[in-house]
């Protein structure tokens, strides 16, 4: 999309991002790249038991050790009694984000953390690690969801009661909450179905795969005053939950974000941050961690893992009349599964009469589950997109057809409540159906799958300032990191409104003192919501500057206007004047009124939920239950692709992602409750010779909401592939696949027992 | 147990430092030489985060003990651009957004180098099979493959 | 790791004396790519790290009378760019070639890949089907040990203390020989081999084959070397019948275990579709 067929000087455009050449000579500082005089090197210890009580633990020897400067346990943290467990309105828990961040009478997984040490050497410190003396009781453990939820599993919390159902249970279990989304009536709407599809499935724990492992510096001197250098999808996040921890006031904590080597959803909490402060403190000196790859798999979290059943129908003619989820998700050690989410959206994309969606929260011994793009969404897809697909080949329609069909629209209402506004779903579809990959021919062995993808994207609290700099350039500061190329944008749309040149705009994310709040960057908000406050602010400033004009030149305000970076007279009858620039203002604003700078603070609403539609092609051996993929087009809703390099970019990497969790990524525990595989040899992402080119087309149904028409657009790719593989899968070989990963011994077996 | 002298080139400049038999040379890089532009991702060369070149060798330097830069030709990231001319191929990763967090790229960057300079016209199945040691996990590779065709096209030509 | 001593000798003899003098724990770094893995993750804490890199008959490599003496330390990389090599025995390079990625290429060598002793190791079904002979030298002078005596168990070797193999010799071929090794990974890159199989094997004037030898790697505690795959081939025009022999040899041979990289099942079944893909290379290698 051209911007400049739309009307636009720089929307639409492929300008180079502000902080590109420091990313490509190696000069951006990520976390692990900072450092301070004097500082520590932090190392935790893990537990290497899935369940266990913590009967003793002992640091004496620990803290003898030449080079040792402090030594924590969860003994050194507040303790934060259940009624304290949320402060303020909104999450986390914490409780359990004390508990998970060192271990407090159990540990619950393989890799918990239960202390951390502080050491003048890396050496030292892990030294010191191994003479910490921890007796464990060790209690059997339950890491699969169905186990975790049987009658007799091993109870991870005995204070943990099933929320959401009536009556609440008189025993503990491992069930956290039972949600329900439901319209209509789905027994009736079953019974009014001609061809009925009901499935079960089940997919493992993923890890967000982030190429860098957490790290941060922290200094904390006596006063309490703490200073944190750490790449994080959120400093006001680490800023708030190290706060919460550590019973600090939030004004006593600065946070600077580093640049972030990946997020995908797993850099939105804390792991490191409050130990190192704490260690900091203890020591008086500042402290960096840097997580081993290792540490990143067996401690972070990893998003959920599933049992799913679905059930949908449809008469005849493909009209579906009903349809039905009940979805089981594990959530680690904690509670906090996505299934809420995955309810929502799974179904939205279709307008469907009857729908009910029940949800299960479950705990097990594993790390604590965090966000994965579009969290739960497309663990839930997997299942629904799968279903519908074998829905339309029982039905004879094209699945595209069939989804054209019964396609959400304007209008529509969800099953979770709103009714959607102007959506391009089935503008998806529509152009799904012209992509030359649906007339590729397919030889023997390949297969094409379709499936699609509804996210609603999120707004939240976002902070930002505009500044006009002496010369007349601009400084843009937003409060939220910026992870897939969110500067270039935030400096697209601000130069759309000043109507100057690209490269007289500069982006920077500030420190927390530097803008008011900002939620973490997440949802697919930081172009939609940090865009509509750096918007606003930048029409404020380009009003301040008309009124500068109209006191140089002694007019009306109303009689100027403001355009290609310009202020002129509106009309012949404003008077003569010649235009004054950007530049000429700035240089005057001493004597017309002092600096212009705009700060904006907004809880932004109205995101544009979006869908994606996507195409897949496979090729399966049938010897060996290898899979590859041979063409894969993905099309997707972006509302405004303010900088289209970085939309393609984000759908893109999603169906990487989207392809790697099909295919060969899991989660591999061993009987014993230990993670097998920590590490990217066993723990398999795509590499580069697994993958072919991934097309993308841009749709744009501009979001009424929005200056500029924007929707988020990172979370929507990673949705359908799943589905579109098993899909292609399906055509290709006749075999529906219903476990994740797909890999080449469950192919294989699953071609050999020929079901 | 006292430390290792070790004599080597980077980036074309002689340098001198002390490391522990342990080091890795990508460990000496960051913490004692602070050419922090190599990255750590998981320090057993499955990501290739760490890609230096090693006399005329793209290698893992996690793979790389530090002692064994004695008397070697190393070069890292910081050396690609020549002052403030970029390297073509960083040139076209950034008009591409073959980058999105940049936590890999100068990995990519110095394999993809070495790459060109032994093969200056690979197919596209040849470059990703040269960049499969390369993980990156933003850009589904995509971008990144094109702007190394590109490049190598563009060289053709010139 | 404290303490830990490195060493980098100028011949064979004085590396052989300092390994053979150590009181604890020793090992040897050629390339590097499995040693300090295991250093940073604890798996092994040498006293002593003695680095072959320096010792020139390492890490060269030469041909006479067609058969190649090779540096146990040269960089595969290295044996990869080489024409003749390459184009002679096509399994063992691209066998090595296909260890890790391009970065580990550049240091990773036969010598390294066969002493680490892992039972999934892809060149060392190629080398034994190659018919590959290591020459070892140590306190007592030098032997020559076929490469399938080398591995004993995973990660162990029955070289004695204070040995280290020095070159990796091949023998001259036969006229009509090919070889060839595949392997079965999930990905199509860097992970370590689920099955892996190499076959190599001479045609008579008429197409017949007169001599095979077949391995089967990551399927037993150590590759194997599978004299009944090689009875299947031998006699034969390597038709369909013979390649059903040899899936059903190369199956009943393979004894591998359940674990995070595949089932027993699995592997047994993709040890007999490698041995026959294996094989048909091979045939059209030899052939031509």
């Amino acid at each position: 999309m051209d911007g400049n067929a739309n009307g636009y000087r720089w929307i639409g455009t492929r300008t180079i991002r502000p902080d590109g050449v420091d990313k490509v000579t190696g000069r951006a500082a990520f976390g692990a790249d900072f450092s301070l005089p004097g500082m520590l090197v932090g190392k935790i210890l893990r537990s290497p038991h899935a369940h266990a009580r913590i009967l003793r633990i002992n640091t004496d020897k620990a803290e003898t050790v030449p080079g040792v400067k402090a030594v924590v346990t969860s003994a050194d943290f507040p303790e934060i009694p259940p009624a304290e467990a949320t402060k303020g309105s909104s999450p986390p828990n914490y409780r359990h984000l004390s508990q998970n961040l060192m271990a407090r009478e159990k540990v619950l997984y393989d890799g918990h953390a239960v202390a951390a040490v502080a050491a003048t050497s890396a050496a030292i410190a892990t030294e010191a690690l191994a003479l910490i003396e921890v007796d464990y009781e060790i209690l059997p453990h339950v890491t699969g969801v169905l186990e975790a939820m049987a009658d007799e599993a091993p109870v991870l919390h005995e204070d943990l009661f099933t929320g959401g159902v009536d009556p609440k249970p008189e025993k503990s279990s491992n069930i956290a909450k039972r949600v329900e989304f439901a319209i209509g009536d789905t027994d009736a709407g079953f019974d009014a179905a001609d061809v009925i599809v009901e499935r079960d499935y089940d997919t493992e724990g993923i890890h967000q795969g982030y190429i860098e492992p957490h790290a941060v510096v922290a200094s904390m001197g006596a006063d309490r005053q703490a200073n944190i250098w750490c790449s994080s999808q959120g400093h006001f996040m680490v800023r708030q939950y190290c706060a919460g921890l550590l019973n600090m006031s939030i004004g006593d904590i600065k946070v600077t974000p580093a640049e972030i080597g990946g997020g995908f959803g797993g850099k939105t909490t804390v792991y490191l941050e409050p130990v190192a402060l704490l260690l900091s403190k203890k020591s008086g000196l500042p402290i960096k961690m840097v997580m081993t790859r290792e540490e990143v798999f067996r401690g972070t979290g990893p998003t959920s893992g599933s049992y799913m059943t679905i059930k949908v129908g449809a008469k005849r003619d493909g009209t579906i009349t009903a349809a039905e989820a009940d979805l089981r998700f594990f959530a680690g050690a904690f509670p906090g599964a996505p299934v809420h989410l995955g309810c929502m959206c799974g179904f939205t994309p279709y307008d469907i009469e009857n729908v009910k969606a029940i949800g299960y929260d479950v705990v097990t011994n594993r790390p604590k589950a965090i966000s994965y793009r579009a969290p739960g969404a497309p663990i839930a897809a997997f299942g629904i997109e799968s279903a519908i697909d074998e829905l339309a080949k029982k039905l004879g329609i094209e699945p595209l057809a069939l989804r054209e069909m019964n396609a959400a629209k304007e209008g529509t209402r969800t099953a979770y409540g709103p009714t959607l506004g102007v959506v391009g779903f089935e503008e998806t579809l529509e152009a799904a159906k012209m992509h030359p990959q649906m007339s590729e021919p397919l030889g023997p062995n390949q297969g094409r799958g379709i499936a699609s993808g509804y996210w609603f994207n999120v707004g939240g609290e976002s902070s930002a300032s505009v500044s006009i700099n002496e010369d007349g350039t601009i400084t843009v500061t937003s409060g939220a990191p910026d992870i897939g190329g969110s500067r270039a944008s935030l400096c697209i749309m601000a130069a759309e409104i000043f109507g100057v040149d690209i490269d007289q705009v500069r982006a920077v994310i500030g420190d927390t003192t530097a803008t008011a709040f900002n939620r973490h960057t997440g949802g697919s908000r930081v172009t939609f919501a940090l865009g509509a406050v750096v918007i606003e602010a930048a029409e404020d400033c380009v009003r301040q500057l008309r009124e500068r004009a109209a006191k140089t030149w002694d007019i009306d305000i109303d009689a100027v206007e403001w355009e290609n970076g310009e202020a002129r007279p509106a009309g012949e009858n404003a008077g003569k004047f010649e235009p004054l620039t950007l530049m000429d203002i700035a240089e005057k604003t001493p004597m017309t009124g002092g600096p212009i700078g705009v700060k904006k603070s907004s809880n932004v609403q109205g995101p544009g939920p979006a869908f994606g539609t996507h195409i897949c092609d496979v090729e399966v051996d049938r010897e060996t239950g290898h899979v590859k993929i041979l063409r894969y087009t993905a099309i997707q809703d972006a509302g405004r692709a303010i900088h289209p390099g970085y939309v393609e970019g984000q759908m893109q990497g999603g169906v990487a992602q989207g392809i790697g969790w099909a295919l060969n990524e899991e989660y591999i525990y061993g009987e014993d409750g230990r993670l097998q595989n920590p590490g990217f040899l066993d723990y398999r992402i795509p590499v580069a010779s697994d993958l072919p080119m991934i097309d993308t087309v841009i749709v744009e149904i501009p979001n009424p909401t929005h200056p500029f028409g924007v929707r988020g657009v990172g979370e929507i790719p990673i949705i359908p592939p799943m589905a579109a593989v098993a899909n292609a899968i399906e055509d290709a070989v006749g075999l529906r696949l219903t476990s994740l990963p797909m890999s080449p011994p469950k192919v294989l077996s699953a071609l050999d027992d020929g079901h | 147990m006292a430390k290792n002298h070790v004599t080597t080139t980077i980036n074309g400049e002689p340098v001198e430092f002390l490391c522990e038999t342990q080091q890795t040379l990508l460990d000496v890089l960051r913490d004692e030489l602070q050419l922090t532009g190599s990255k750590e991702g998981c320090a057993s060369g499955d990501c290739g985060a760490c890609s230096v070149m090693v006399d005329d060798r793209v290698v893992c330097s996690c793979l790389v003990m530090g002692v064994e830069a004695e008397g070697k030709s190393i070069e890292t990231i910081e050396g690609m651009a020549d002052g403030d001319q970029l390297h073509p191929l960083q040139q076209k990763f950034l008009e591409n957004a073959a980058l999105q967090c940049g936590i890999c790229t100068p990995g990519f960057l110095v394999a993809a180098k070495a790459l060109l300079e032994k093969n200056p016209d690979p197919t596209e199945t040849e470059v990703r099979y040269w960049l499969a040691g390369n993980l990156c996990r933003c850009t589904g590779y995509d971008k990144i493959i094109r702007s190394v065709l590109e490049v190598a096209e563009e060289a053709k030509g010139a | 790791m404290n303490g830990m001593r490195y060493e980098a000798p100028s011949s064979v003899d004085e590396a052989s004396a300092l390994l053979a003098g150590a009181s604890g724990e020793t090992r040897v770094l050629a390339g590097g790519t499995d040693l300090l893995v295991q250093l940073r993750s604890g798996m092994v804490a040498p006293e002593l790290v003695v680095d072959v890199k320096k010792i020139k008959e390492m890490m060269t490599y030469s041909v006479s009378d067609g058969a190649y003496t090779i540096g146990a330390a040269v960089p595969s990389a290295q044996l990869h760019e080489d024409a003749d090599l390459l184009g002679m025995w096509t399994g063992v390079v691209e066998a090595m070639d296909l260890v890790g990625s391009t970065q580990i290429q550049g240091r990773a060598s036969l010598g390294g890949n066969l002493c680490n002793a892992s039972p999934a190791a892809d060149s060392v079904p190629a080398m034994i089907s190659a018919g590959a002979v290591c020459t070892v030298a140590g306190p007592n002078g030098r032997r020559d040990v076929p490469v399938e005596e080398i591995c004993t168990g995973p990660g162990q070797t029955s070289l004695a203390k204070g040995e280290i193999v020095v070159t990796i010799n091949l023998p001259k071929q036969a006229p009509r020989t090919g070889d060839a090794y595949l392997r079965f990974i999930p990905r199509t890159e860097m992970d370590i081999a689920v099955v892996g199989v190499g076959v190599c094997l001479t045609l008579d004037e008429g197409g017949t084959c007169t001599d095979a030898r077949v391995s089967l790697g990551a399927v037993a505690p150590t590759a194997l070397l599978v004299k009944e795959c090689a009875d299947a081939l031998v006699g034969t025009k390597v038709d369909d019948a013979a390649m059903a022999n040899l899936d059903a040899a190369a199956r009943a041979a393979a004894s591998p275990i359940d674990d995070k990289r595949g089932t027993v099942e699995f592997r047994t079944k993709v040890s007999g579709v490698l041995a026959r893909r294996a094989a048909a290379i091979a045939l059209e290698r030899a052939g031509s």
